[in-house]
């Protein structure tokens, strides 16, 4: 197995970060790697959207699983269960990645998500997720996302962004991997 | 990002495959489409072609070995740095495989975790999938157990990666996540493991060792996951 670094997005107050170019058949395998999101609200959701080739808008049919591991500073609070209200059924809403990130000065949240073949025009596109995470009310949390595009259109821009305010601080940097 | 289709230079190369100056052309040999030795052709070894960004950068092989550490090699050079660890073999049956960072006093790095695993046995009895209360930090300084219990028969191991994000980070906490599978007194084990370490301060030295007794046997593996 061999990365290629294909692109970089570094946020800075910034509404959104999106791939929009260098999706396409050259790699099957596309991976995200979050550093340190940083959102300037706090307990906003890390959440992603993708658009298929020739379409209008981050706004494509999926269906996912959620599950989170949590376990605060305090010890008084662990956890591991399925989210069902972080999930989707055919829903066209960005789905979340990490529920409510922290957005004190020392908090955020990194991890990698994979797209598998984004570019078939025969099969769904499945993704998986995991990212850890510094949850606002000082948990860590191990977050389980995964799922796929119910589309046989190829997709070829992806988004990414908080479910409230900018992306203050973090870097996405995408790879092919083959 | 891949050299271009068009007219390559030793600075192309540089950029992409880094190195040393003055540039030598021996540090690229076997990088690109680059002989091991001999002749290097710039346009025909090198155009197209981009480097690995998955580095190798060091091991550590365990020989009845109290700990393995790597106390070099982890700074800001990359953002992201894997563990591979494979076939970690404990002198003692029922060894957990752990780890601590340091950042310049001890490993002893205050850090919450969260732990689980899911697991089946070779008589396909015992099938679980839990959270481990007793295998978790909260604002704990210990070693975090990142596999479950490794029985010490010649064939039992354990295997796995671990994932730290931006450990030179001076702003914030720094994420992990790990995964192992286990082989322990007849039970198949995948271990869960994830957290931060609870400082600002740039964390440079990692050390492995088992929960009791030696690592017997195994390698651990750093990679170091492209910034640029």
């Amino acid at each position: 197995m061999a990365k290629t670094l294909i692109a970089t997005a570094t946020a800075s107050a910034s509404s959104s970060l999106s791939f929009t170019s260098g999706i396409d058949s050259t790699y099957d395998v596309y991976e995200f790697v979050f550093t340190n999101m940083h959102p300037a609200t706090n307990a906003a959701n890390f959440t992603f959207q993708v658009n298929a080739a020739g379409g209008s808008g981050f706004n494509e049919t999926m269906t996912t699983s959620f599950f989170r591991v949590y376990h605060n500073e305090s010890d008084t609070a662990t956890a591991l269960y399925l989210a069902t209200a972080q999930d989707q059924a055919q829903g066209t809403a960005y789905q979340q990645l990490f529920h409510e990130v922290g957005n004190s000065g020392d908090e955020s949240m990194s991890g990698i998500m994979i797209l598998y073949a984004p570019s078939s025009t025969t099969y769904v596109k499945h993704f998986l997720s995991r990212t850890n995470g510094y949850y606002a009310a000082d948990f860590t949390t191990d977050a389980f996302v995964a799922g796929y595009i119910n589309t046989t259109s190829a997709i070829d821009e992806i988004d990414f962004k908080f479910s409230s305010g900018n992306i203050d601080a973090g870097t996405i940097k995408m790879f092919g991997v083959s | 990002m891949a050299i271009g289709t068009g007219q390559v230079s030793l600075s192309d190369i540089q950029t992409e495959y880094g190195g040393s100056n003055p540039i030598q052309l021996s540090e690229y040999y076997s990088k690109g489409n680059a002989p091991a030795s001999g002749e290097i052709q710039l346009w025909a070894d090198f155009q197209g072609t981009s480097a690995d960004a998955h580095t190798f950068i060091s091991s550590q092989t365990a020989s009845a070995s109290s700990s393995l550490s790597f106390t070099s090699g982890i700074d800001s050079t990359y953002d992201v740095y894997e563990f591979h660890f494979v076939n970690c073999h404990p002198a003692t049956a029922g060894a957990r495989l752990t780890f601590q960072m340091d950042s310049g006093s001890g490993y002893a790095t205050t850090m919450t975790t969260t732990n689980f695993l899911a697991e089946n046995a070779e008589n396909n009895s015992g099938a679980a999938l839990v959270y481990r209360t007793i295998r978790d930090q909260a604002q704990g300084t210990s070693y975090q157990p990142i596999t479950g219990n490794i029985w010490n028969n010649s064939d039992d191991s354990g295997s796995g990666v671990l994932t730290v994000y931006q450990p030179s980070s001076s702003t914030y906490v720094k994420h992990f996540t790990s995964v192992a599978s286990v082989s322990g007194n007849g039970f198949a084990d995948s271990n869960y493991v994830a957290g931060y370490f609870n400082t600002t301060s740039a964390l440079t030295r990692i050390d492995f060792k088992m929960s009791s007794g030696n690592i017997d046997a195994g390698e651990v593996r750093m990679y170091g996951v492209a910034t640029s």
